[in-house]
């Protein structure tokens, strides 16, 4: 058969397409010259300036804690969503969960951020509480999106588990919430790490809902990046980007290391 | 879990307050996401549907409320006012348009572009496959404002394409590509191209390769296989792609607010402005309303697509 | 001789010696409109290996799984040991499962897979472990105590589903489809070894299965299902030889079956006139039936003696054409053209290396069978 080479051609494009602004962002971290697009020698020093710049330093920090709060809780409250929805039958409410799951998933993040935000300065308002916006009511919005992915990826799993497994262990005397720990979140646990980690990511990444629903004081990192590009270049940006890639590629590198002994190490 | 619920003090707080209002076992494990999305996902929107009929107000929170007391005297005054603007001002009129045909094109363009990726993915060996799957999912993994920023130095005039043309004297004035749509089509089928492929692979690996060497056993060259067989079978795969471009490409405003131009009104960031430019709440949630009722309806097209052809 | 007589054999259900140890009485399963279990009624003895033997859909496995206690009957009352499992959780009950997919669990390694269920009962590991140890031994898997599921062939995970059902010794196993996922050759050596194991430990064992030979091995008495209804229950050869309805004669085995109406009736024979026959079947018993009266009757190819000249007798005798030879090895089966043009099968056993009589394609030959070989069906 005659080897068709348009293809692949068209998939290394592709992979060019993906990359190639990728990698001008890493190279152009190491231009001397202040303008991202010439080169005027190697250096670091954007590097350095980075790390002396206290806004980024400590938007950082708050992206971190808010990312890492808020992919936890949305990987709890996810999986209990998913739990229900695919162990539970017929319920009161069913429908409702159902759609309430789903809907931020293809909810736009400008319409997510702003009802988010009405609803903490109404309750502000009737309950007093939560007082003021910052940390606490970003992590409660990015909790609210991503538990819709999490409930996505974990409700796969679960449709997909042999429920005769949770059936086993009933019948070897366990009770329901031991089932559950026992037997259903150990077999589904790499869902649930991919569901935290996606979490993670879309928590890290967010600009939007971010900006709605913050308060004086706690600005994330998107924010901080968001300002800095709006007004133009600036080449610590692609210093930041660098280390972000770099942290992301050791972090799959690792990922897929431990994937590939954890399959040697059960024989397939 | 009760040992965890023991030691943190919040779940242990919960737990009693839960137990208190009767929820155990069953109805406790169904209440806990169901509260917190009525609470922060389906509430939020009653929040916006009054607003968006409130007065807006140089006050914070910018508007009025909706029901006054005065004395013994309760007036609600409702404004559907901030609904007029909506259609009186073509402004917000041509923005969703532009958004539903922008979204859309940009899907399409990703679907031409995704599809012969995942294709290829599909029929790699095991080996070559989840390495080409991780090199799709990588770029996801980095920041998505870093990304559409990289390409702002892309096609800048004084950026690398242009310097490229330039070096290599096929153009000798720098083209304009930033702060035009095209650079917004760009920006949309870069982000989101992952989320094209991904399902297009999942769909695509699942096909049965004794279907294509039936239809070739057959007589069927490649070609009329692939148009016969494998892209009717992939259906599903095209249209769950098409709704992750699509849908979220309607409402975005981080691509047109770096890529694109002041012309470039998409829906999301007409919201933005209103909002923190103007100040405008009222306004803003009665373009979150209008964007919602007007996103329901291609959701509802695609679902009914998606329903159909998985029956198939 | 006074000889004592094993559990199994002694026949609790004819003898009526014993009380059933698993009541079934009136259980229905209803799903929405759909009757899964149909009014079903049945006594099981303990140390008894009873199969339920239908096809799919038959409602053999809602019935397994309303005794496990993962379905509830919408009526009816199942009693287990004089106990009724009425609202007892499947983690309440004396029983245990082997589930077909065996289930194991993933994320263990053999031995604790075993050991889960003993653990559940709050058992210290020590004593634990001693039973393990044990139920691996008695099911030849001590060397794969500590590898996991995935690392193990069909027929071992098999066998380690059976150690983790068998090893808390319920009153009552339960096994969907226990040799389903095995091949052929594995699964003839394991039906031994399991009723050797059933045996050994005296547990009542409730098999479901689909495979009709599976059931007449391993049997004590099987129940036949049909529609969510039992059809017939009887100990294997009952059910071969004196099926009681048409599902269960061409259920079981293959069969040869006639529409005939009676065309005589007396104390100790009857006839039945056979239009595909072209002539009549006589059947040398009594029935309880009356003249002109529709029956089936049903003979069993291997039954049914095929000659190149006829035979010396004259009822149940009929000349046809060899259509069609289907050499099995151990037996042929023949495939025979009435004049009436319907069509017949007969086996013979290859008795010796070489056919004496060499009957083959297109051959005039006759077929009789012995006025006892059919079942008058009434149903």
């Amino acid at each position: 058969m005659r080897r068709n080479v348009w293809l692949p051609a068209f998939v290394i494009l592709g992979f060019v397409f993906l990359y190639a602004p990728i990698l001008s962002l890493i190279v152009f971290s190491f231009n001397e010259s202040k303008l991202v697009t010439v080169w005027g020698g190697f250096s670091t020093k954007w590097y350095g300036e980075l790390l002396r710049n206290p806004q980024i330093l400590s938007a950082a920090w708050i992206s971190l804690k808010v990312a890492v709060t808020s992919a936890t809780l949305a990987t709890v409250l996810g999986t209990l969503a998913a739990f229900v929805l695919t162990r539970f039958g017929p319920f009161k409410g069913r429908a409702l969960l159902t759609g309430m799951s789903a809907a931020p998933l293809v909810m736009p993040d400008v319409i997510t951020g702003l009802s988010l935000l009405l609803l903490f300065v109404a309750m502000e308002q009737l309950i007093g509480w939560p007082a003021g916006r910052g940390m606490t009511t970003i992590i409660i919005a990015h909790t609210t999106f991503c538990m819709a992915y999490v409930t996505v990826v974990a409700q796969s799993r679960f449709a997909s588990l042999d429920e005769s497994l949770e059936e086993a262990a009933m019948d070897l005397g366990a009770r329901p919430a031991r089932v559950f720990f026992d037997v259903t979140v150990p077999v589904i646990a790499p869902a649930l790490v991919a569901g935290w980690l996606l979490s993670f990511t879309l928590s890290l990444d967010d600009l939007v809902v971010a900006s709605f629903v913050t308060g004086p004081g706690a600005s994330t990192l998107p924010m901080v990046i968001f300002s800095k590009v709006r007004l133009g270049v600036s080449p610590d940006i692609n210093a930041l980007a660098t280390i972000i890639i770099a942290i992301v590629a050791v972090g799959v590198g690792i990922a897929t290391w431990q994937m590939r002994r954890g399959a040697r190490k059960n024989g397939g | 879990m009760s040992a965890v619920i023991e030691r943190v003090a919040p779940l242990r707080w919960t737990a009693a307050l839960l137990a208190a209002l009767g929820l155990r076992g069953r109805t406790l494990v169904i209440a806990v996401p169901m509260l917190w999305l009525l609470i922060f996902f389906l509430v939020p929107f009653l929040v916006v549907a009054k607003l968006s009929v409130s007065e807006p107000a140089i006050a914070m929170p910018p508007y009025l409320p909706l029901v006054e007391r005065d004395g013994a005297r309760m007036t609600i005054s409702l404004s559907f006012e901030n609904f007029g603007y909506l259609f009186d001002d073509p402004l917000y009129i041509k923005a969703y348009f532009f958004s539903i045909r922008l979204a859309f094109f940009s899907a399409v363009l990703t679907l031409l572009i995704g599809y012969p990726i995942a294709y290829y993915i599909a029929r790699s060996s095991e080996a070559r496959r989840s390495v080409l799957l991780m090199l799709v999912i990588l770029p996801f993994w980095t920041s998505f404002l870093l990304r559409v920023y990289a390409w702002q130095g892309f096609l800048r005039s004084n950026g690398v394409i242009n310097n490229f043309l330039l070096w290599t004297g096929i153009i000798d004035q720098p083209l304009v590509m930033l702060q035009t749509n095209f650079a917004v089509y760009l920006g949309i089928v870069y982000t989101y191209l992952p989320f094209m492929i991904l399902p297009l692979y999942a769909n695509l690996v699942k096909l049965d390769e004794a279907l294509l060497e039936a239809s070739a056993d057959l007589g069927g060259r490649p070609l009329p296989t692939f148009f016969h067989v494998t892209l009717p079978l992939s259906m599903p795969g095209i249209i769950a792609g098409f709704m992750l471009v699509f849908v979220p490409a309607i409402g975005e405003f981080v691509i047109p607010e770096l890529l694109g131009g002041p012309d470039t009104l998409m829906i999301g960031r007409v919201l933005w402005n209103e909002f923190f430019s103007n100040r405008d709440w009222p306004t803003a949630s009665a373009v979150a309303i209008a964007m919602l009722i007007a996103l329901v309806i291609p959701i509802m097209i695609l679902r009914t697509a998606q329903q159909r052809v998985e029956e198939e | 001789m006074n000889t004592p007589v094993p559990v199994a054999t002694s026949k609790p259900w004819i003898t009526g010696a014993e009380p059933p140890f698993i009541r079934i009485s009136k259980v229905t399963k209803r799903f929405g409109d759909f009757y899964a279990v149909d009014d079903v009624s049945l006594d099981i003895y303990k140390g008894e290996l009873f199969c339920l033997l239908g096809g799919s859909g038959c409602g053999k496995s809602t019935l397994l799984r309303m005794l496990a206690g993962f379905e509830t009957p919408t009526e009816g009352r199942i009693e287990i040991d004089g106990q009724d499992m009425a609202g007892k959780a499947p983690y309440e009950r004396p029983t245990n499962m082997m589930f077909q997919s065996y289930a194991l669990f993933p994320h263990m390694t053999v031995e604790k897979n075993v050991a889960y269920g003993l653990y559940r009962d709050g058992m210290k590991k020590a004593e634990a472990m001693e039973k393990v140890a044990e139920m691996l031994r008695l099911v030849q898997l001590t060397p794969f105590a500590s590898r996991k599921p995935h690392q193990l062939s069909g027929g071992q995970r098999q066998r380690v589903a059976l150690a983790r059902s068998l090893v808390k010794r319920p009153k009552l196993l339960l096994l969907d489809e226990p040799l389903g996922a095995l091949d052929k050759k594995l699964r003839e050596e394991t039906q031994f070894e399991l009723i050797k194991i059933q045996e050994s430990l005296g547990v009542t064992f409730i098999v479901v299965t689909h495979d009709q030979e599976e059931a007449m091995t391993l049997a004590s008495r099987i129940g036949v299902m049909n529609a969510g209804q039992i059809v017939q229950v009887g100990e294997p050869p009952e059910i071969y030889e004196h099926p009681n309805s048409r599902f269960v004669a061409d259920f079981i085995g293959s069969v040869n079956m006639f529409e005939g109406r009676v065309t005589e009736d007396e104390p100790d024979y009857i006839r039945l006139g056979v239009a595909d026959l072209g002539g009549s079947i006589y059947v040398g018993h009594g029935v309880s039936c009356v003249l002109d009266q529709q029956l089936w009757y049903a003979v069993r190819p291997e039954k049914i003696r095929i000659s190149r000249t006829r035979p010396d007798k004259t009822e149940n005798v009929f000349r046809a054409v060899v259509d069609e030879i289907a050499y099995m090895g151990n037996i042929s089966i023949h495939r025979l053209k009435l004049p009436t043009g319907r069509l017949l099968s007969a086996t013979k056993a290859n008795l010796t290396r070489h056919d004496d009589e060499a009957i083959t394609w297109g051959d005039e030959v006759w077929v009789t069978w012995d006025d006892t070989a059919g079942a008058v069906l009434t149903r």
